[in-house]
């Protein structure tokens, strides 16, 4: 009977403690939007060269995140592992809610967010943005039909295809993430081919990290102890997506550092560049990905508290990794006079950009956060969405 | 006789090409400077801006045409990295040789501008004769054209906008930069920047019709070497530059 007690029955004090702190973080996250409108971004830390700041670093996490919890979900549902089509409707859930999160803080820090229809109604088909508004809404609908699938009985017969559907869905969606930096054709830091496909497979990491943070939070709220072999199955393939992001990250480098004209940059951004190299390395490779690969493969390692503690450090390095990418790659200047160098200019050309977090920005992401922490605990509250195990589906797999 | 005759010949036959000058030159100076164009009568594409600006006639200290622009435009000083800047001097120096240039940046208003290709809502848009702008009114301030400009040619509007100058709205949370002062080329004049330049007696910066083979500009980029910023990115800017 244990394993039929859903969180809303175990403390209703716990789910209105939470609501609340979230409606707390999510309020002070839209004061900080409405600060930044009334006041314009001056009081932010971005200016005309480092353009995208915080909120675009809080965003894409969220967004590729998103993608990347379905993961979970296609793995049950495509490839047919009873295991993963317990979680699929959890991982569905945090989709939605993690997109809601990220798409907001997107659209609170445009410079005018009440345009917000002028975006819907004039649409250019050559921008990566335009076309990511219809993958973004398309990736709504897609899942919460996929959800539907799943949890109404009539219509379970429709699940698999519905899971393809989302599959194909998500694998675009990241991929146009990713295409938003690979069109930019002057900035040495993106322009790449392999953006799109490193950006899939950050996005397995960071969605399986987060779904494995929910879900130990959901089995501790309730109780209930996850299976050992199932935790051993999930815990091995965030191993395997870290060491493949590591693996895609480093063909990107790699590939960079093969080009004259990107040596520069490299350099900037894996040695000399100050606060980029030492998140690069300290902040990505060893707390991000070195770290939680040794809880998780270390023998004796890689139980619960080990893999919560990956999944955690696993996010940590995602936003060292998307800190370097989006502003690192700001802030080194464009080469706009190759083969002159910059004697005096009252732009910035040819200088590193400056940039400083702001207050108001941090405060505007971590709302987006607590926005997709709002959406997922409604949820688990209103409907069935903790995995229930079959012990026998461990064994069929 | 002879030469009485021959001298009235040679009086009749300079008369005539004087009355003839007379009459049609100014025809011939409203052809080439008139380019005004009547109010509702769309920008035509048998016309293409462009500037050539000539880094050697450019002056180390000079900043009338920023100063020109700014009074034009009507954007206030900048003070930070969070204020506009539609057009900015540099000082470069070529590393192989040492040479030192001056020369102005702005817009380089390509043929195939990236800012129009990734602007979501088709706020950045080129108009006919080439001349690339940002609706005001349609622009919602994602700054991706700034992200995707090779020419860090964009600024965006941080702060409220307080005096305005009639001819050039300016709006918070947008992104605007140089609009080769349409309101003026529209008008047949030349933009602000140029006629500063050439009031100064630099004349570094020769603005004109690059589809006009007749043109000041075309003949100049005809008889003298120049190149475009980037040029391997393929942009086809309106702009050149003498003497990089």
């Amino acid at each position: 009977m244990a394993q039929e007690k859903t969180f809303a029955q175990i403390e209703s004090r716990y789910f209105w403690l939470l609501a609340a702190l979230g409606a707390l973080v999510v309020g002070a996250g839209l004061y900080s939007a409405y600060f930044m409108e009334s006041h314009g971004h001056v009081v932010t830390g971005m200016n005309n060269h480092v353009v995208w700041g915080m909120p675009h670093v809080f965003a894409i996490f969220m967004i590729v995140a998103a993608s990347g919890v379905l993961n979970v979900a296609s793995v049950g549902s495509v490839f047919g592992k009873h295991v993963y089509k317990a979680r699929a409707p959890l991982a569905g859930l945090l989709s939605i809610a993690l997109l809601a999160g990220g798409l907001t803080v997107l659209m609170l820090d445009l410079g005018r967010p009440d345009r917000i229809i002028v975006a819907l109604t004039n649409y250019n088909p050559t921008s990566m943005f335009a076309w990511n508004a219809l993958l973004y809404s398309g990736l709504f609908t897609t899942v919460a039909l996929y959800l539907w699938t799943l949890m109404e009985k009539r219509m379970n017969p429709w699940s698999k295809p519905m899971g393809f559907v989302v599959f194909g869905w998500r694998i675009i969606l990241t991929t146009g993430t990713g295409l938003i930096f690979a069109f930019l054709v002057a900035r040495q830091a993106y322009a790449s081919a392999i953006l799109p496909p490193m950006f899939i497979v950050l996005s397995f990491a960071w969605g399986l990290a987060v779904f494995l943070i929910v879900q130990s939070a959901m089995f501790s709220w309730n109780e209930l102890k996850l299976n050992p072999a199932i935790q051993q199955r999930m815990k091995n393939l965030l191993g395997v997506f870290i060491v493949g992001s590591l693996y895609l990250v480093a063909a990107y480098h790699l590939t960079n550092l093969y080009f004259a004209r990107e040596s520069a940059f490299e350099h900037f951004i894996l040695v000399s560049g100050g606060i980029y190299p030492a998140l690069f390395w300290g902040g990505y490779v060893v707390v991000g990905s070195a770290l939680p690969l040794l809880l998780i493969f270390t023998p004796g390692m890689g139980k619960g508290i080990h893999v919560l503690a990956a999944s955690l450090l696993t996010l940590a390095g995602a936003f060292a990794l998307l800190y370097v990418f989006i502003i690192g790659g700001e802030a080194f200047p464009l080469d706009i006079f190759p083969g002159y160098q910059v004697i005096s200019s009252s732009f910035g050309d040819g200088q590193v950009a400056s940039y400083a977090p702001s207050l108001p920005e941090i405060v505007l992401g971590t709302g987006g956060l607590a926005i997709a922490f709002m959406i997922t605990i409604a949820g688990v509250r209103a409907l069935n969405f903790l995995p229930h195990d079959d012990p026998k589906a461990v064994h069929q797999d | 006789m002879s030469d009485i005759n021959h001298g009235r010949r040679q009086f009749l036959a300079q008369g005539s090409a004087l009355a003839a000058g007379i009459a049609i030159a100014p025809g011939m100076l409203l052809f080439d400077f008139a380019h005004a164009r009547p109010a509702g009568v769309p920008a035509s594409s048998a016309v293409r801006w462009g500037m050539l600006i000539d880094t050697t006639q450019c002056e180390s200290g000079c900043d009338a045409c920023v100063t020109a622009c700014r009074k034009e435009n009507g954007w206030p000083e900048p003070k930070t990295a969070q204020d506009v800047q539609w057009i900015r001097k540099v000082e470069i120096k070529q590393i192989s040789t040492g040479k030192q240039i001056n020369l102005p940046m702005m817009c380089q208003h390509c043929a195939e501008p990236p800012c129009v290709d990734v602007c979501p809502t088709a706020a950045s848009f080129k108009r006919a004769d080439g001349i690339v702008l940002v609706d005001k009114h349609r622009c919602i301030g994602c700054r991706y054209c700034m992200m995707a400009c090779p020419y860090q040619a964009r600024s965006f509007v941080h702060e409220p906008v307080v005096d305005h100058s009639s001819e050039m709205p300016r709006g918070q949370g947008t992104v605007e930069s140089c609009t080769l002062c349409v309101d003026r080329v529209d008008r047949g004049e030349q933009p602000a920047c140029v006629e500063s330049c050439a009031k100064e007696g630099h004349k570094a910066l020769v603005f004109g019709d690059l589809n006009n083979p007749n043109s000041e500009i075309s003949q100049r980029i005809r008889s003298v070497a120049s190149i475009k910023l980037r040029e391997d990115l393929g942009l086809d800017t309106a702009f050149s530059f003498v003497g990089l």
